[in-house]
C-alpha cells in the first residue's frame, strides 16, 4: 500500500464539502417534487402490432418482452386478411413509461409494420375452453346458456364448453363453473381490433 | 481502405515460418499451378457456375466492402471459396472468431462503415457472440456471416449445428437465415444496409451450406433496408423551438455528447453549438472524441470514473442537452440523483432511447448533426453562461486529474508529470508519455479494467473515431483484436496504440500472430499489475480486501511472449525507461508489445460507486 492515492487520494473538496443539487428523480428517471413522490402505477392495456408474416417474428417479439422484463398477461398471433401479414395482440400491465417503451421497442423489430396501444373502446375478445366434472350436467348447461357458451363435448364424466367474451366475462364464467370442479382450462388470450372507422394498424403505402 | 491488397512486406526481417511469399503471392501461385477449384465449379458447357456463395461475395463487393475478418471452417467453406476469386476484398485470417468480431467492430468504429466478420457454424458462430454483443451495446456497424449446416440437417442437432439466429436475436438489430441461393445475396445486402442505417448496429446472416453451394442466376443487389424500417432525420420545428427556448433561458446548461455524436458525424455541429453559445461539454465514454478535450469548454468524461468537474457540472446543471446517448448506468449512477435539477433536451435517432432511463422534457428524435444545427438556428438568444463557465473552470482547478506527485516536488511547484525516480511506474504517466509522443490522430484501443480508465482520463482526445473501446459490454480481450481492426481501417500515417491490462491481454493475445503475419504497425502497452486490477480495487473497497481470484501468482513475460509470436518485445520497469522505451516501441514498423511493470497499488479515481450520486464522487477510498 505505497500508492499515494491510498493515503491521500486525489486533490479536491470532499463529497461533504460540495454544493448539492436540490431536485430528485424517481426510479423511472422522472424529475419529481421531493415532497410528493410520484411513481406511475402500472395499468393494464392492449397493444396491437401488425407484422410481416415471416418465420421467427413471434420469437423476436416474445424474446423482446422477456429480455426487457415487460410484464405481459397474454399474447396472441395469427393471420390477417393479407397472407403477408400477421397481427400480434398483447395484453400488458406496466406503468406508463413502460407502455411507451414497449411500443417503441416493438416498432424497432424489423418485421413490425405498425404498433399501437388500443383505446379503451376497442373491440376485444377472448375464447376459453373449460372442462368440468359432469356430475351435475343440467346445472353446467344452465351456466353455459347464461354466458352464451357452447357445449363442445358431453360425456358421462366430463363436459367441455366453449365461451367467448371480453376478459371480465370469461373470468366471471370460470368462477361460475368452479362449483362443478374444473378439470382443465385453455384460454386463447385476448385479441382485438380498434372500434369503428379507427384503424388498428396503419400500413404505409409502399408496403400495401 | 489503406492496406487494401498490400502484399505483406517482411523486408529483411525474419519471415514467419511457413510463409515464403506472403498471402497474395501464395494465392497467385495456386492460381497458376492448380485449377482444381475452378474446374470443380465449371458446368458441362464450360461456363463458371454462379452459386449462392458467389452472390454473397458479389453483394459484399456491391456494398463497397474491402475487408473481411474471419476464420475458416466446414460450413462456411463455399463462401471462402468464392472469396478466393474476389479482387476487391482482402481477407484477414484471425486466430479466434472473437478476434474477428472485435476487429470488424473496431473497423466499423474507425471507418463508420460496417465491418465484416465471418465464421463457420457451431463453435465458429458462438465464438463471434461476444463481439456481436459488444457491437450491439455500442451501436457499431457490423455484419457477421456465419456458416450453417445444410438446410435438410437443420433441427437435427447435426455436427456443428447451433441455432445462430436464435442465439443472436437479442444481440443484433436483426438477423437472417438464408433460405435460397436466389435470395441469399439480397439477404446479405439487406443485412449490410440495416447495420449501417439510422442507429448503427450488428446484423447476422446465417448461411446454410446447401444455400451457398446451390446454383443461381441472381445478380448482386444494392444494399437497401427493409420497407418496414425508417428513421426521422429532422425533429419537428415546434419541438426544436421549445427546446431552444429552454436552453436560452438556462443559467447552467451543459451539453452531454454521447457516442451518437461520433457515430452520427455530428462533432462539427456540436462544437459549433458549444462555442457559439458558450455551453460547457461533457461526454460519455463512447462520446470521447466528440469534443476536443483540450478546449476550454471541455469538461471531459462524466460518470463512474469521469472527471470531478464533469460530474459536478452534470450534477448541478439546470439544462442538460444530451445528444446521442442512452443514459447508461455507468454514466448516470443512481437515476434519482442524476442531473436532478435539469430540464433534459434529448436528441437521439432512436425513439426508444427517449425517456427510457431519464425522462426527456424535450425529446428531439432525429439525426444528431441535423437536430443540433436545427437547435442552433432556433436559439432566440444565447444563454447567459458567464458565471457558469467560470464555475466550471474553477472546478477544473479544484479537481485536477492527478497522480503521484512526490511531496518534495509538488511543494516547489514543479510539474506533476515529473515522476519520482524511486517509485514504481505510474500507469497514468505511461499514458501521458505515449500521448505526448504520438500525433493527435493516433487511435487508442483498450482492454477493460483500470488501464482502460487511465487511457480515458490521461490521454487528451481531440478527434472523433480515435477512441476505440468496449464501453457497454465491457469485454476484456477487446484490445489486441480491435487494434488490428483499427489498423486495417486507419490511414497509413495514423498510429494505432493499444493500452491493455495483463488480464485482458491474456484473453486475446493470440491475435498478435495476425499482426505479425500481416506486418501491422500496432503498439501494445500492457499495463501490468499482475492482477485483474479493477476487480482487486473493488475487493479492497467493497469486499473488505478479500482478494479472491484477482491476483496472479505468475504472469508471462509479455515482451518474451511477443517475441515468440514474432513481434518486437520491450519491458519497462523504471521511470527512467519510460520515455526512451516508448519512443523505441513506437518506432518499430510492425507489431510491438511493451510490458510495463506498473505500480500495482495504483487505483482509479475519481469514482462514483454503482448506483451512487455523481456529485458525490470519491477522490479516495475514504470517500466511498
Ligand atoms: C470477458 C470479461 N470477463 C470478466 C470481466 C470482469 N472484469 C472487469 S475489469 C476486470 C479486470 C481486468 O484486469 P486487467 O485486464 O488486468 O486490467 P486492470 O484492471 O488490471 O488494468 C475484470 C476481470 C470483464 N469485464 N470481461
Amino acid at each position: 500500500m505505497s500508492g499515494r492515492q491510498d493515503q491521500e487520494g486525489l486533490p479536491g473538496p470532499a463529497p461533504t464539502d460540495r454544493q448539492r443539487p436540490t431536485g430528485r428523480r424517481n426510479a423511472q428517471g422522472i424529475r419529481i417534487d421531493p415532497e410528493a413522490e410520484a411513481e406511475h402505477p402500472p395499468r393494464r392495456t392492449v397493444i396491437s402490432a401488425l407484422v410481416e408474416h415471416e418465420p421467427g417474428v413471434l420469437a423476436r417479439v416474445s424474446g423482446l418482452f422477456s429480455r426487457r422484463q415487460f410484464n405481459i398477461e397474454s399474447l396472441t398471433v395469427a393471420d390477417t386478411q393479407n397472407d403477408d401479414w400477421a397481427r400480434i395482440t398483447v395484453v400488458v400491465e406496466e406503468p406508463d413509461p413502460g407502455i411507451d417503451q414497449i411500443e417503441k421497442q416493438l416498432e424497432k423489430v424489423v418485421p413490425v409494420i405498425h404498433v399501437r396501444e388500443l383505446a379503451d373502446d376497442a373491440v376485444t375478445r377472448e375464447l376459453v375452453v373449460v372442462k368440468v366434472d359432469a356430475e351435475r350436467p343440467h346445472e353446467v348447461h344452465a351456466i353455459t346458456e347464461m354466458y352464451s357458451g357452447k357445449t363442445l363435448d358431453a360425456g358421462p364424466r366430463t363436459i367441455t364448453v366453449e365461451l367467448t367474451g371480453d376478459e371480465q366475462k370469461i373470468d366471471d364464467a370460470i368462477d361460475a363453473y368452479r362449483q362443478f370442479g374444473i378439470r382443465e382450462i385453455a384460454r386463447t388470450g385476448q385479441t382485438a381490433l380498434a372500434r369503428g372507422e379507427t384503424k388498428t394498424a396503419v400500413v404505409p403505402d409502399h408496403l400495401k | 481502405m489503406t492496406e487494401q491488397g498490400a502484399v505483406p512486406d517482411f523486408g529483411d526481417s525474419e519471415r514467419p515460418p511457413g510463409d515464403e511469399q506472403g498471402d497474395d503471392a501464395q494465392r497467385q501461385t495456386d492460381d497458376d499451378t492448380d485449377c482444381s477449384a475452378d474446374a470443380a465449379e465449371e458446368g458441362a458447357d464450360g461456363e463458371t457456375k454462379r452459386t449462392g456463395a458467389t452472390s454473397v461475395v458479389e453483394s459484399l463487393e456491391a456494398a463497397g466492402v474491402d475487408t473481411v475478418f474471419g476464420v475458416q471452417g466446414g460450413a462456411i467453406m463455399p463462401v471462402y471459396d468464392a472469396l478466393y476469386d474476389s479482387e476487391d476484398i482482402r481477407h484477414v485470417t484471425m486466430a479466434h472468431e472473437q478476434g474477428a468480431a472485435h476487429a470488424a467492430d473496431a473497423y466499423g468504429m474507425v471507418t463508420g462503415d460496417p465491418g465484416i466478420c465471418m465464421a463457420t457454424s457451431g463453435p465458429g458462430a458462438t465464438n463471434l457472440v461476444t463481439g456481436i454483443a459488444d457491437a450491439d451495446m455500442d451501436s457499431e456497424p457490423m455484419v457477421a456471416l456465419t456458416g450453417q449446416v445444410p438446410t435438410e440437417l437443420v433441427g437435427n442437432d447435426a455436427f456443428q449445428e447451433t441455432d445462430t439466429v436464435g442465439v443472436t436475436t437479442p444481440i443484433t438489430k436483426s438477423n437472417y437465415f438464408a433460405s435460397s441461393p436466389d435470395t441469399v445475396g439480397e439477404d446479405v445486402s439487406t443485412a449490410f444496409a440495416l447495420a449501417d442505417h439510422g442507429r448503427q448496429g450488428p446484423t447476422v446472416v446465417d448461411l446454410p451450406k446447401d444455400v451457398t453451394q446451390g446454383e443461381t442466376d441472381a445478380e448482386p443487389s444494392e444494399p437497401a433496408v427493409p420497407g418496414t424500417v425508417s428513421v426521422q432525420e429532422r425533429a419537428p420545428t415546434a419541438d426544436v423551438a421549445a427546446a431552444a427556448e429552454t436552453i436560452a433561458d438556462a443559467d447552467k446548461p451543459v451539453i452531454l455528447a454521447g457516442g451518437g455524436v461520433v457515430k452520427g458525424e455530428a462533432t462539427d455541429e456540436v462544437r459549433a453549438f458549444a462555442t457559439e453559445f458558450d455551453v460547457p461539454v461533457v461526454t460519455t465514454m463512447p462520446g470521447i472524441g466528440a469534443f476536443p478535450e483540450d478546449h476550454d469548454l471541455a469538461l471531459e468524461m462524466a460518470g463512474m470514473h469521469g472527471t470531478g468537474y464533469a460530474n459536478m457540472a452534470v450534477s448541478l446543471t439546470d439544462c442538460l442537452v444530451a445528444v446521442g446517448t442512452r443514459f447508461d448506468d455507468r454514466l448516470t449512477g443512481g437515476v434519482d440523483s442524476f442531473a436532478p435539477d435539469a430540464e433534459v433536451v434529448h436528441v437521439d435517432i432512436d425513439p426508444a432511447e427517449i425517456s427510457k432511463n431519464i425522462e426527456a422534457d424535450h425529446p428531439l428524435v432525429g439525426d444528431a448533426g441535423t437536430v443540433v444545427e436545427q437547435l442552433a438556428d432556433a436559439m432566440p438568444a444565447a444563454p447567459d453562461t458567464e458565471d457558469w463557465v467560470a464555475q466550471c473552470q474553477e472546478w477544473k482547478v479544484e479537481y485536477p486529474l492527478d497522480y503521484a506527485v512526490p511531496s518534495d516536488q509538488s511543494d516547489d511547484g514543479s510539474t506533476p508529470s515529473r515522476p519520482p525516480e524511486d517509485e514504481p511506474v505510474k500507469p497514468q504517466y505511461v499514458v501521458e508519455t505515449v500521448d505526448a509522443a504520438t500525433d493527435d490522430d493516433t487511435i487508442v484501443t483498450t482492454g477493460v479494467g483500470q488501464h482502460q480508465m487511465w487511457a480515458c482520463q490521461y490521454w487528451t482526445y481531440t478527434e472523433p473515431r480515435t477512441w476505440v473501446s468496449s464501453h457497454g459490454l465491457g469485454a476484456m480481450g477487446y484490445g489486441v483484436p480491435s487494434a488490428i481492426g483499427a489498423r486495417v481501417a486507419a490511414d497509413d500515417d495514423q498510429s494505432v496504440v493499444c493500452f491493455d491490462g495483463d488480464g485482458s491481454f491474456m484473453m486475446t493475445c493470440q491475435e498478435l500472430v495476425v499482426a505479425v503475419r500481416e506486418q501491422m504497425d500496432i503498439t501494445v502497452f500492457v499495463l501490468n499489475n499482475e492482477a485483474i486490477g479493477m476487480v482487486r480495487q473493488w475487493q479492497d473497497a467493497f469486499f473488505e480486501g478479500r482478494r479472491m481470484a484477482s491476483e496472479y501468482p505468475w504472469v508471462p513475460k509479455f515482451d518474451k511472449l511477443a517475441e515468440a509470436f514474432g513481434a518486437d518485445g520491450f519491458r519497462i520497469e523504471d521511470y527512467d525507461d519510460v520515455p526512451d522505451t516508448v519512443e523505441a516501441a513506437l518506432a518499430v514498423d510492425g507489431p510491438a508489445v511493451v510490458d510495463v511493470y506498473i505500480d500495482p497499488t495504483e487505483e482509479v479515481y475519481p469514482m462514483v460507486p454503482s448506483g451512487g450520486d455523481n456529485g458525490q464522487f470519491a477522490l479516495s477510498r475514504d470517500h466511498l
